[in-house]
């Protein structure tokens, strides 16, 4: 299957958000708002929930499936403000020794006015050095779309997993093919040539796991797909929180150092 | 006056030669620069006398490392590291390797970093200059890479960093793996941190993108370059989303400090004795050397 296939699937108008897995993920959730500092961010969704009984903090990027819930949640692109309540939230988690679950699905952080005055380079930045050292177990899920520094600020963690037909890149295809080709058009040719597909991240060494989906992609069996994943946080979970804090943050530090191509 | 004179001349950026060692600044072939700011247009030799700052709108001109290099650091107190690190293909994009050979011809860079050892006023510390030459000192492997070994190293030798930033983003021809360098740049930066060192930011033209959203952005002290820009996302893609024109003002080094994100202006002539001061601060004998 070609990347350009998995795009169309994650692209599916009802393909399941953050918001239709959290009551089929967790027995209870509640869900808290706002980053202390200047507001709270729709596209950004945190709070508490109990998986297989264990407590542990969810940060999540929302999408919505309509224009109102686009409209609530900015299309998934985060503010600096969602940056800073998943900073706020994640050094909660870490107070209470509860390890946190991050969902990734956003196109990239926001493009604007407001973004750069409340300095977005500064809040994906810090978000990354913080989660890099949070003294917790840090799971990330990639939902569908895992787009650049944006997605990557909730990526910082000890294993990432990908829903098989997500898609995790440094950039749009179609932004890729309009600066590198300068030709929007070859959206296809960037995508498959890219090498953003589930599969490739493994082979990268980026990504650790591929959550399956039903056939056809997880809109077909929305319950089952969320099955899938919750089979996957029940499996991988207690093994994280086995692990020594100091020999976590070690492994969590190599799980990124170790990436990258060049030759001496 | 002078513009009207000459402003057919027009500034070939093509035109540089290589690297001549006559005094601190290339010179270019020009005999007038174009200042890519306010258009205004000066002798070449005026230019490059005032170290590159356009003397109308204080526009800081993008500089070589090397000029950098000889703007900051003692003489010859630097020691490179990682002279040789090349870049792979990893998604097998066409033509890449071919233009960083081209590129490595140009300029003499590997890549478009130079890290290594030095002292700035007598004060020993760990320096990185990036150069916008090459591909607009985009971030890939091997920025990434020596951006970690540098401050790994300044950490195991309890050593304060010193990084001048400038960069248009993630390098895409890298795809997933240039992204994944943000992360690993950030958590070399956390350990430094945590060991209780110094890192000072100074942010050059044009430090944006992926750069600007990882290393650059966690300095404990955050210098900027008058004029210089500083921002996440580009200009036009915000103007596209926005549909209108955005104030000229906007992502500038002034803009950046009005909001809080930046500790100090710093022109040019004043930079080397500024980071010599604030890293003699940081110093554990400076109470000793102030009492002599
Ligand atoms: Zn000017």
């Amino acid at each position: 299957m070609t990347a350009w296939e998995h795009l169309q699937i994650v692209r599916e108008k009802n393909r399941p958000t953050i918001r239709d897995y959290l009551p089929l993920l967790f027995e209870e959730f509640v869900e808290l708002h706002g980053d202390r500092l200047y507001g709270d961010d729709g596209a950004i969704l945190g709070g508490i929930g109990r998986v297989g009984g264990q407590p542990v903090t969810v940060i999540a990027q929302v999408k919505g499936r309509d224009l109102k819930e686009n409209q609530q949640s900015n299309f998934a692109m985060p503010h600096p403000e969602g940056y800073r309540k998943a900073q706020r939230l994640a050094r909660q988690a870490e107070k209470f020794h509860r390890p946190v679950l991050c969902f990734i699905d956003t196109p990239g952080a926001y493009c604007g006015v407001g973004a750069e005055e409340r300095g977005q380079g500064e809040a994906i930045a810090r978000s990354m050095m913080e989660f890099m050292e949070l003294k917790t177990p840090v799971l990330s899920i990639v939902l569908g779309e895992g787009g650049s520094g944006g997605a990557l600020a909730l990526g910082v963690c000890d294993q990432l997993a990908m829903m098989e037909h997500a898609l995790y890149s440094v950039i749009s295809p179609r932004g890729f093919a309009s600066i590198l080709w300068k030709d929007a058009s070859k959206e296809q040719e960037a995508a498959n040539l890219m090498r953003i597909t589930a599969e490739d991240l493994v082979r990268f060494g980026v990504a650790e796991t591929i959550i399956p989906e039903p056939a056809g992609g997880a809109h077909m069996d929305p319950e089952k797909a969320a099955g899938n994943i919750r089979a996957y946080i029940l499996e991988t979970l207690p093994k994280y929180m086995q692990i020594p804090i100091a020999k976590l943050l070690e492994n969590r530090y190599d799980k990124f150092r170790k990436v990258g191509a060049f030759t001496e | 006056m002078l513009q009207d004179l000459f402003s057919k001349v027009k500034l070939r950026t093509s035109s540089y030669e290589r690297p001549r060692r006559q005094g601190k600044m290339e010179i270019p072939k020009d005999l007038m620069y174009k200042c890519p700011r306010c258009g205004k247009v000066i002798f070449m030799e005026e230019f490059v006398q005032s170290n590159k700052v356009c003397p109308y709108c204080e526009y800081h001109a993008r500089l070589t490392a090397q000029e950098r290099i000889h703007l900051v650091v003692d003489n010859f107190t630097l020691l490179k590291y990682d002279k040789g690190m090349k870049s792979q293909n990893p998604i097998q994009f066409e033509g890449y390797p071919e233009k960083l050979y081209y590129l490595h011809r140009k300029t003499g860079l590997r890549d478009a970093i130079i890290t290594g050892e030095c002292t700035i006023m007598g004060q020993r510390c760990c320096i990185g200059v990036m150069d916008t030459r090459f591909m607009m000192a985009s971030m890939g492997s091997v920025v990434g890479e020596k951006v970690t070994r540098l401050f790994e190293r300044a950490t195991e030798k309890k050593l304060p960093v010193v990084l001048f930033t400038a960069s248009g983003g993630a390098r895409m021809q890298e795809g997933i793996l240039s992204l994944m360098q943000m992360a690993k740049t950030a958590g070399a930066v956390a350990r430094h941190s945590r060991a209780g060192l110094l890192y000072i930011t100074v942010l050059t033209d044009p430090t944006t993108g992926g750069v600007t959203a990882s290393f650059a952005s966690l300095g404990d002290i955050i210098l900027a370059e008058p004029k210089t820009l500083i921002g996440f996302a580009g200009r036009r893609v915000i103007e596209g989303t926005i549909k209108q024109r955005l104030p000229e003002d906007f992502q500038s080094a002034e803009f950046a400090l009005q909001h809080g994100f930046v500790d100090r202006i710093v022109p040019r002539d004043q930079l080397r004795r500024t980071i010599g001061q604030l890293l003699r601060l940081h110093s554990q004998t400076s109470g000793k050397e102030a009492d002599q």
